[in-house]
């Protein structure tokens, strides 16, 4: 039964996959779609109200108008919750954030990660919830996507320019998000999502105790939260509470939902491309790994109910897990902290990866990065000087890769040391050392680093915590898009070199393979020690 | 240049040896960051060496010293790879340098000669050579006509001519006139001459990291610095979990066995040896990144004359016209080309003597009438006063028509198909009747046809430029098997091409030996100069025949592109070693602590030191015994890009990964064995 449901998860996907990326393939090249129409003059008013240069950018223009944006939108809504208690829409009469709860909000929703050091439901107004949380939900994922688009325009190097990043933004907010998110969000409600501004009810159970239940505007937020990649609950419990995830077919539209749009871009890459194979082999070898992964959690966790919903079973818990990392989400169906030792070296060894199919956006530009490491560690062998797609891959394309690729052990690792060397920064719930203490405090840095966002239990929202992942997910969103895009900037400045016989191909089963081989030895074999020392030393001494 | 062909000699090795130790210096190790590592890493273990407990904990003197030796073997054997690169250059250099000796030179200042020693000759002045003489300096011939011995260059032991105002008026110093004398004027500064400069780049001295390596340096680095994390934070991580056991030694042993020490070590060597392989050829490369940009060539522009074909036209048929018979045809041009020197006149001698025989009689008392330039003939009278005569179609036919003989019908046609098989027609008159057509082929050379083939199987486009109309050129370009040709070609239109295809994108390499070839060879990304052209050539080209032998470019290409593949597949060798090593070390380490670890001891290796102790021994022997393969480079077969990375990722990726497993369990068992005995 898990099985087939798992199956039929992943070939619904990839019958979605190919007509949606070429819907935002559409969108990205501004080819004519049967739905401009209907959107060309919202985004012509759009565009005009806010006075915006639609000229073509630099790759550093467009990376800095990403920054600026995103800035004041952080700016905006750090004020806002700061000041939630008396802005209205406050049912509950929460009371107002403390400042380092919401930088550490703030920087976690910015940068897609929805790493949370609260509880949703017992913390926000429906204010906050909409105009902070859900709001974030749609431009942080807007704007990986516009980080894609630039970054695609880049490597093909028709043009110097990236393309402009408010025109990138308002295309990919009303033709792609925005209308998915509505259509799916009804069929969500359909299934017992609520949808709500009304303030929580208190109820008498059967036995005569009170029970508060918790409502709010949660399907909205739904669909944006595991569509754009986000992860972050309206409540706690995440996607395992009834009202976020009621039944097992609300559970597979919000997996197939976090697949969606990472797994589409690879083939919006093929079409704007003009090679679907390139987009083929790619997807090839990320699938690859993925399969095993999702093979290996299940193994693990047979028959480990506990922490897991009766109505999804091991099965699609461990699968929701697996995908919720490998697409870079954070959602949860199930406690992740109660998976088996090896259950979780999974979902956190995905995430030391970082280079699968990843969040919107940004997961297609690690997974390139990785094709470049590969390109040029590899590429030599034919006798060329390394070249992808027709670019030669220099020095100064080697520094900023090199520097991509050095930003993720150094943001997990260091903080994690320096976490352990002070361990009572923690709070006081983690307890003393031992294996599986280890490994929470690793996995609450590698999801921040990752921007993944999920996260086991045992870690307060401390100051040291709320400041040190803020720092880290900063760094793992920014630099890294900021380093990709010049990379792609770089990339297209230069002359294109014509294909011959003698040209190294990526478009074939050789290149995939030995792309999972280096994957696998620069990506993963870093964190080796770190695997061996938390979940399977835990493994061992269970 | 005295060809060096074995792989070291001893007096290499030794020279080497002793070098590798001075190159320890940390000053000099700083050059190549990752090495630097691990000699960090070595003072740090030596330290611990003689002072066991200077960092607490319970450390093992015996094993910090083990540790510490490894380290600096590692550390010599990398430095040796380079020396011996470096040392093979240099004998090349010792033997340049043998001719550079001090001599006398004979100054000429107002029409005087001043005898002065050779050191002082500067640029411009002007030096009369005599035969014997050793010329100063490079510098161009200003009078007179001598041949010259270039063999300290060359190699080649047969004097050439130089001669002032032509294209071969450059001579270099260090060469010596044979016959007659030069006057000279001298064009470099002590110091900076040719010779000087040669031995300056087979030396290596003046070598710089190509764009290429600076690339894999920076990759080098950052893996380096991620492993430098990976260690640096295992300590508090194993502290925390209650592993106080892993000692500073073992963490610098885990260092050094994880950052990329087998390429680190060998990538100066592989670039060195890589230009050194090229001057074998007798080609010297001004920089390394000509060779590695060789690797990249996509379209090679050759020179028809010289290059593709001999350049001296051969005959290949007699076809004779109107009534004559084809023997009456072949005795004539025979007899006529008896006495002619020319390489045609001796090619129609050799082809008319395979059919018909004659007797001395025939070519007694001829009298010689050389070719004229004006006439565009030549000919001979013979003892009985008979007139035959050679030459272009047109000239024949207006000297026949001036002696009012008749022009056979057949003849326009017969010339006009020998042009077409991009032949030369060489019309034969006999007093004033006209005999037929001699058919003079400039021949292709042999076995290109097959190589332009393997270029081709390469993705290298190839481009022939002639003078010739485009009948002619057409033909041989067919023949050759050259992709494509210009005809009627300019100096002007060679340049246009090289940047029509660079606009393309395409990297392009061209051999060239004239002053109008000199802007050519500057666009060129590779321009290879012929050492008997001008200094104006030699000046704009990036690489120098010292051969003269234009073919030589598809070698060159060929050295570029294993220079390449050599680079990347031991890069992808060392990476690929790390996974065994994990699977060495890592138990190793944990085992002590969690005995279940002992499930990823998959070689069973002995116990942790040994496990330790064999996983850095391989990492250092591993550099020794891939030098002959930096040095020599990897085996190179023309075949497509993808066969090639097929090729090569098995045996170096998937090698890379087997190997250590291998070598690490042997020496493991060795190992053992000896702490048994002790």
């Amino acid at each position: 039964m898990d099985i087939t449901s798992i199956i039929i998860t992943l070939i619904l996907v990839c019958l979605l996959m190919l007509p949606l990326g070429k819907y935002i393939a559409n969108i990205y090249t501004k080819e004519k779609s049967f739905v401009d129409k209907i959107f060309n003059p919202i985004d012509r008013i759009i565009l005009k109200t806010g006075k915006i240069n639609v000229s073509e950018m630099t790759w550093f223009t467009y990376a800095i108008s990403l920054l600026i944006t995103n800035c004041i939108m952080g700016v905006i809504c750090f004020i806002v919750l700061l000041f939630q208690g008396g802005l209205g829409l406050n049912p509950n009469h929460f009371l107002n954030i403390n400042p380092v709860l919401a930088l550490n909000i703030i920087s976690s929703f910015i940068t897609n990660t929805d790493l949370q050091t609260y509880s949703g439901e017992a913390t926000l107004s429906n204010l906050s919830q909409t105009a902070v949380i859900t709001f974030f939900m749609f431009t942080s994922a807007a704007s990986g996507l516009c980080f894609a688009a630039a970054f695609m325009r880049g490597l093909i190097g028709k043009t110097k320019t990236l393309g402009n990043f408010y025109v990138d933004f308002v295309r990919i907010t009303t033709r792609l998000l925005i209308p998915l998110s509505f259509i799916v969000g009804i069929i969500l409600i359909n299934q017992g999502v609520i949808q709500t501004f009304s303030g929580n009810l208190i109820a008498t159970t059967l036995v005569g105790g009170k029970q508060i239940i918790y409502l709010g505007p949660v399907a909205s937020l739904e669909v944006i939260k595991n569509l754009g990649t986000n992860g972050g609950g309206f409540f706690g419990a995440n996607a395992a509470y009834p009202f976020e995830n009621p039944t097992p077919i609300s559970n597979m539209i919000e997996i197939i939902l976090m697949m969606l749009i990472p797994s589409s871009l690879i083939f919006t890459f093929g079409f704007m491309l003009k090679k679907m194979k390139q987009a083929w082999i790619i997807f090839f070898s990320v699938m690859v790994i993925f399969i095993i992964f999702i093979i290996a959690c299940n193994y693990f966790e047979l028959g480990n109910m506990i922490g897991k919903e009766t109505r999804f079973g091991t099965g699609m818990s461990s699968f929701f897990s697996v995908v919720t990392t490998v697409f870079n989400t954070g959602s949860a169906n199930c406690s992740l902290d109660l998976l088996t030792p090896l259950g979780v070296l999974i979902p956190l060894f995905t995430m030391m990866l970082s280079c699968l199919f990843g969040s919107d956006g940004t997961g297609f530009g690690n997974i390139i990065l990785y094709v470049l490491l590969t390109v040029f560690i590899c590429g030599l062998m034919v006798g060329r000087t390394p070249e992808f797609l027709s670019k030669k891959i220099e020095a100064k394309e080697m520094k900023y890769i090199a520097t991509a690729i050095l930003i993720h052990p150094i943001i997990i690792l260091v903080p994690t040391a320096i976490t352990l060397i002070w361990p009572s920064t923690m709070g006081s719930s983690l307890g003393g050392p031992s294996y599986h203490n280890f490994t929470r405090i690793i996995y609450e840095y590698t999801s921040a680093a990752a921007n993944n966002g999920s996260s086991l239990s045992g870690i307060d929202s401390t100051n040291f915590v709320n400041i040190s992942t803020a720092i880290t997910m900063f760094i793992g969103r920014y630099a890294s898009i900021f380093l990709l895009l010049a990379t792609a900037g770089s990339l297209a400045s230069k002359q294109a070199i014509p294909e011959s016989i003698g040209t190294f191909k990526t478009n074939t089963v050789t290149f995939a393979i030995t792309l999972i081989a280096i994957m696998m030895i620069v990506g993963a074999l870093t964190f080796v020690p770190a695997l061996l020392l938390g979940p399977i030393a835990n493994h061992f001494v269970l | 240049m005295k060809r060096t062909n074995t792989f070291i000699t001893k007096k290499i090795f030794l020279t080497s040896f002793l070098d590798s130790f001075v190159k320890l210096n940390p000053k000099y190790m700083a050059k190549n960051p990752v090495m630097f590592i691990v000699e960090i890493g070595f003072f740090i273990t030596l330290l611990l060496s003689i002072i066991p407990n200077l960092l607490g904990g319970h450390s093992n003197q015996l094993y910090n010293i083990a540790v510490t030796l490894i380290l600096f073997i590692t550390l010599v054997f990398a430095n040796f790879s380079e020396s011996i690169a470096e040392g093979r250059g240099k004998a090349q250099a010792n033997s340049l340098k043998k001719s550079n000796t001090n001599a006398k030179a004979k100054r000429i200042t107002h029409n005087t000669i001043e005898i002065v020693d050779s050191s002082d000759i500067k640029k411009n002045d002007i030096v009369l050579v005599e035969m014997g003489d050793i010329i100063p300096n490079d510098g161009e011939i200003i009078e007179g006509i001598a041949m010259v011995d270039e063999s300290v260059i060359t190699g080649e032991s047969a004097p050439v001519l130089k001669e002032a105002k032509s294209d071969f008026n450059s001579v270099t110093g260090g060469t010596t006139v044979k016959s007659d004398f030069l006057k000279i004027r001298i064009t470099a500064e002590k110091g900076e001459s040719f010779l000087d400069k040669m031995i300056l780049l087979v030396e290596g001295a003046t070598r710089q990291k190509t764009p290429n390596e600076i690339a894999l340096s920076v990759l080098l680095i950052t893996l380096s610095i991620i492993f430098i994390v990976v260690v640096a934070t295992l300590y508090p991580i194993s502290h925390y979990v209650g592993i106080s056991t892993i000692t500073i030694p073992t963490l610098v042993a885990l260092l050094v066995c994880l950052i990329p020490t087998t390429i680190g070590g060998l990538l100066s060597a592989i670039g060195i040896s890589g230009m050194d392989r090229v001057t074998k050829f007798n080609v010297i490369a001004l920089s390394g990144k000509a060779v590695e940009a060789c690797g990249d060539v996509d379209t090679m522009i050759l020179d028809k004359t010289g290059t593709i074909t001999f350049g001296n036209r051969m005959a290949s048929e007699f076809i004779p016209v109107g009534d004559v018979n084809a023997e009456e045809l072949i005795y004539h041009s025979l007899i006529s080309s008896y006495f002619d020197d020319t390489p045609e006149g001796k090619s129609i001698v050799t082809l008319a003597s395979q059919s018909i025989d004659f007797s001395e009689n025939d070519i007694k008392n001829i009298q010689l009438e050389p070719f004229s330039s004006v006439t565009r003939m030549s000919g001979i009278t013979t003892s009985d006063g008979k007139i035959i005569k050679k030459g272009a179609s047109s000239n024949i036919i207006q000297y026949i028509n001036a002696l009012s003989g008749t022009i056979p019908q057949d003849l326009l046609e017969k010339v006009e198909y020998v042009s077409k098989q991009g032949g030369t027609p060489l019309v034969v008159c006999a007093e004033n009747r006209i005999l037929g057509v001699i058919y003079l082929k400039d021949t292709v050379k042999p076995g290109l046809s097959e190589r332009f083939n393997r270029l081709r199987e390469i993705g290298i486009k190839t481009i022939m430029c002639t003078g010739d109309n485009p009948l002619t050129a057409e033909f041989v370009a067919r023949e050759a098997g050259v992709d494509e040709f210009v005809a009627q070609c300019t100096p002007q239109d060679k340049i246009d091409l090289i940047i029509r295809e660079q606009k393309l994108g395409k990297i392009v390499a061209m051999t060239g030996d004239g002053t109008n070839d000199a802007p050519a060879l500057a666009q060129a990304n590779v321009g290879i100069a012929m050492n008997n052209g001008t200094i104006a050539a030699k000046e704009a080209a990036n690489m120098i025949d010292l051969d003269s032998d234009p073919t030589k470019i598809l070698e060159v290409v060929e050295i570029g592109k294993q220079l390449l593949i050599t680079r990347g597949s031991l890069t992808t060798f060392s990476i690929a070693n790390d996974v065994a090593k994990y699977f060495a070390i890592l138990p190793a380490l944990f085992t002590a602590a969690i005995p279940q670890m002992n499930i990823f001891n998959i070689m069973h290796l002995h116990s942790a030191n040994t496990a330790i102790l064999s996983a850095l021994i391989f990492n250092a022997i591993i550099i020794p015994l891939l030098i002959p393969i930096a040095i020599k480079g990897v085996k190179y077969k023309p075949m497509s890009a993808e066969q090639i990375f097929r090729r090569n990722i098995i045996i170096y990726g998937l090698g890379g990964i087997i190997v250590p497993f291998i070598g690490i369990k042997i020496i493991d068992i060795l190992l053992t064995l000896l702490l048994h005995i002790i």
